[in-house]
């Protein structure tokens, strides 16, 4: 009986050493961009045997990438585009999200498949005709452009999400507003949508990162300095036969910056919504 | 009666408003897109020979598959196999590990679960680019580390050998993906009735038996259903490859997605559309699966 309760707890013992090494191993690649990000000097980055701490901790490869490069201009593009988007995308997702939930009409499972599809197909097959439209009317190098592609990419997502959350919510709610008087789009935006408000702020930070870390699209559609995005900046350093890995490895960790703050408040979210669509079947 | 017909079309008036923007931009910028690019693989459409752009049948296929030694599609379409076949497996097997490791809930599991959850947050391109510094073949830290334990005495050029390329890419896309059927399989395995695993240890069950009598027939569904979503997923990845080795050295990590981007850099829209168009076929062949099985399990379930 107690050689049972030790191997127990040694049993117990090693399942924490595992998933301590797990959890290792899923941030160490992350803390050695930011390691890599603070060594001061290139032979200091590039010696073998490797330095696991940095001798000074320098902001060296911060500032070049800030002042030299264009990255604040970057990051300032990424910004509005990825906020811009997951503003539209909520507004869309919420106006069908709604409908969805609450009328009955025709072709409803029609509609659902026409979400499902544009998620299966990856966005890459249609850059070469969305190309030539684009060039077409002029709409190459422009931020807005971008949010509003940005904008179609999260639309099924933003709609099937929201719908799943208006089913949450008792339908007497908007009902006892209507009888008040309330007409549709007063009770949807005076009773429905402060109830809304978790499942709108995880729709609109799953829009944001997503639209934030977006690469093919926009680097097929901007070429020019001043209009470029994250990805885009760090995809015209990479390319480039000598990488510097230094400014690399500081773009990088600026460009998980606004991912980790957002992710710490929405991580509940966002594992809740994954996991619920796919549980339930 | 007049009135209930009013009602009725002020109703529908307000469905179809409010539907509208999610009924037009998808149209806009991914049907027509699509149904141009379907059309385009049918074309030789090379925007380096702009003025030569004429319909040539399934020309482009052809070329695709060539009976030539010099063709690698032939190459690409097996390292795709092992690309989604090598990641899925480690991806779900130690995935499944780390959940069940994960299914009692301890002190600061909650955010544990976080943490390991994080990588999916960051997109494949960023993660591409850690991973490439970390396989550096002259001062990576792999290097160093297998150095250290006595595993290799000269630094290895991960990326830049054909041999371990591609393998060196499975390897990063496999640490991408393990937090993915962690999450998912934890969240199954928490739903499972504790009563059933009781009456099996009454029953004088073993952890094995429980395992493969109880835990596994319970999840089944979540199980098949995330690696049928995961196999969709991998195949439609190529942001880890494109960031890593663009395919390289030579082509020779190069899957079907990523090589398609690359033609469509190198502006060749016609071979890449027939490429996209082959790809889309396989997703729809297995789209058709996904909901099968979806319709299959859910009725078993009921």
């Amino acid at each position: 009986m107690k050689a049972k309760k030790v191997n127990k707890a040694l049993l117990r013992l090693m399942k924490y050493i595992v998933l301590a090494a797990f959890l290792l191993v899923v941030i160490f690649p992350f803390l050695w961009m930011l390691v890599t990000s603070l060594k001061g000097s290139q032979a200091e980055i590039y010696a073998f045997p490797v330095q696991y701490l940095p001798k000074e901790p320098s902001m060296i490869n911060y500032e070049s990438m800030l002042w030299k490069g264009n990255f604040g201009q970057y990051m300032r593009n990424s910004l509005i585009v990825s906020f811009a988007a997951g503003l539209f995308a909520c507004v869309v997702g919420i106006c069908s999200g709604y409908i969805i939930s609450r009328f009955k009409f025709r072709f409803k499972n029609a509609l659902l498949l026409f979400y499902l599809v544009t998620q299966m197909i990856p966005t890459f097959i249609m850059l070469p005709s969305l190309y030539q439209m684009l060039s077409k009317h002029h709409m190459l190098n422009s931020i807005w452009v971008m949010a509003l592609l940005y904008t179609n990419m999260m639309i099924p997502f933003s709609v099937v999400t929201l719908r799943g959350f208006f089913d949450g919510i008792s339908s007497s709610l908007e009902e006892a507003a209507w009888i008040d008087g309330c007409s549709y789009g007063m009770a949807l935006r005076k009773v429905i949508i402060p109830v809304m408000k978790p499942g709108i702020a995880a729709t609109f930070i799953f829009a944001f990162i997503n639209s934030w870390n977006e690469l093919f699209m926009a680097i097929m559609f901007i070429d020019k300095d001043k209009y470029k995005t994250i990805p885009v900046g760090l995809n015209g350093l990479i390319l480039k036969y000598d990488i510097k890995w230094g400014e690399m490895a500081a773009g990088t960790v600026m460009a998980l910056i606004p991912t980790i703050l957002l992710f710490a408040f929405a991580q509940k979210y966002m594992i809740e919504g994954l996991t619920a669509g796919s549980v339930k079947g | 009666m007049n009135g209930v017909g009013k009602l009725k079309r002020k109703r529908n008036r307000y469905i179809v408003c409010l539907l509208l923007p999610s009924i037009i931009l998808p149209m806009i910028f991914t049907y027509y897109p699509m149904l141009k690019g379907s059309m385009m693989a049918f074309q030789s459409y090379n925007l380096m020979d702009i003025s030569n752009i004429k319909w040539i049948g399934f020309g482009n296929f052809r070329k695709l598959f060539a009976p030539n030694p010099s063709n690698s599609f032939y190459t690409i379409l097996g390292n795709t196999l092992k690309w989604v076949c090598v990641s899925l497996f480690f991806q779900f097997t130690i995935g499944f590990g780390i959940a069940l490791m994960l299914k009692k809930k301890f002190r600061g599991s909650g955010i544990y679960q976080g943490l390991i959850f994080f990588p999916w947050a960051v997109s494949g391109f960023v993660i591409g680019i850690m991973w490439r510094w970390m396989f550096n073949g002259t001062s990576g830290v792999i290097n160093d580390m297998l150095r250290r334990i006595g595993m290799v005495s000269e630094p290895i050029g991960w990326l830049a050998d054909k041999k371990t390329a591609l393998y060196s890419c499975i390897f990063a896309n496999i640490w991408y993906g393990i937090p993915f059927f962690t999450i998912m399989i934890t969240a199954a395995l928490r739903g499972v009735s504790e009563d059933l695993y009781e009456a099996a240890s009454v029953d004088g069950a073993n952890a094995w038996v429980k395992f493969w009598c109880i835990t596994v027939p319970s999840i089944r569904s979540v199980l098949l259903l995330t690696l049928l979503m995961r196999v969709i997923w991998i195949f439609n990845f190529p942001d880890l490859i494109y960031s890593m080795t663009q395919g390289g050295p030579a082509g020779s990590s190069h899957i079907v997605t990523s090589y398609m981007m690359q033609l469509v850099q190198s502006l060749d829209y016609g071979l890449a559309s027939a490429v996209g168009l082959l790809s889309i076929l396989f997703m729809i062949f297995f789209v058709i699966i996904y909901l099968a099985a979806t319709k299959h399990l859910s009725g078993a379930d009921e």
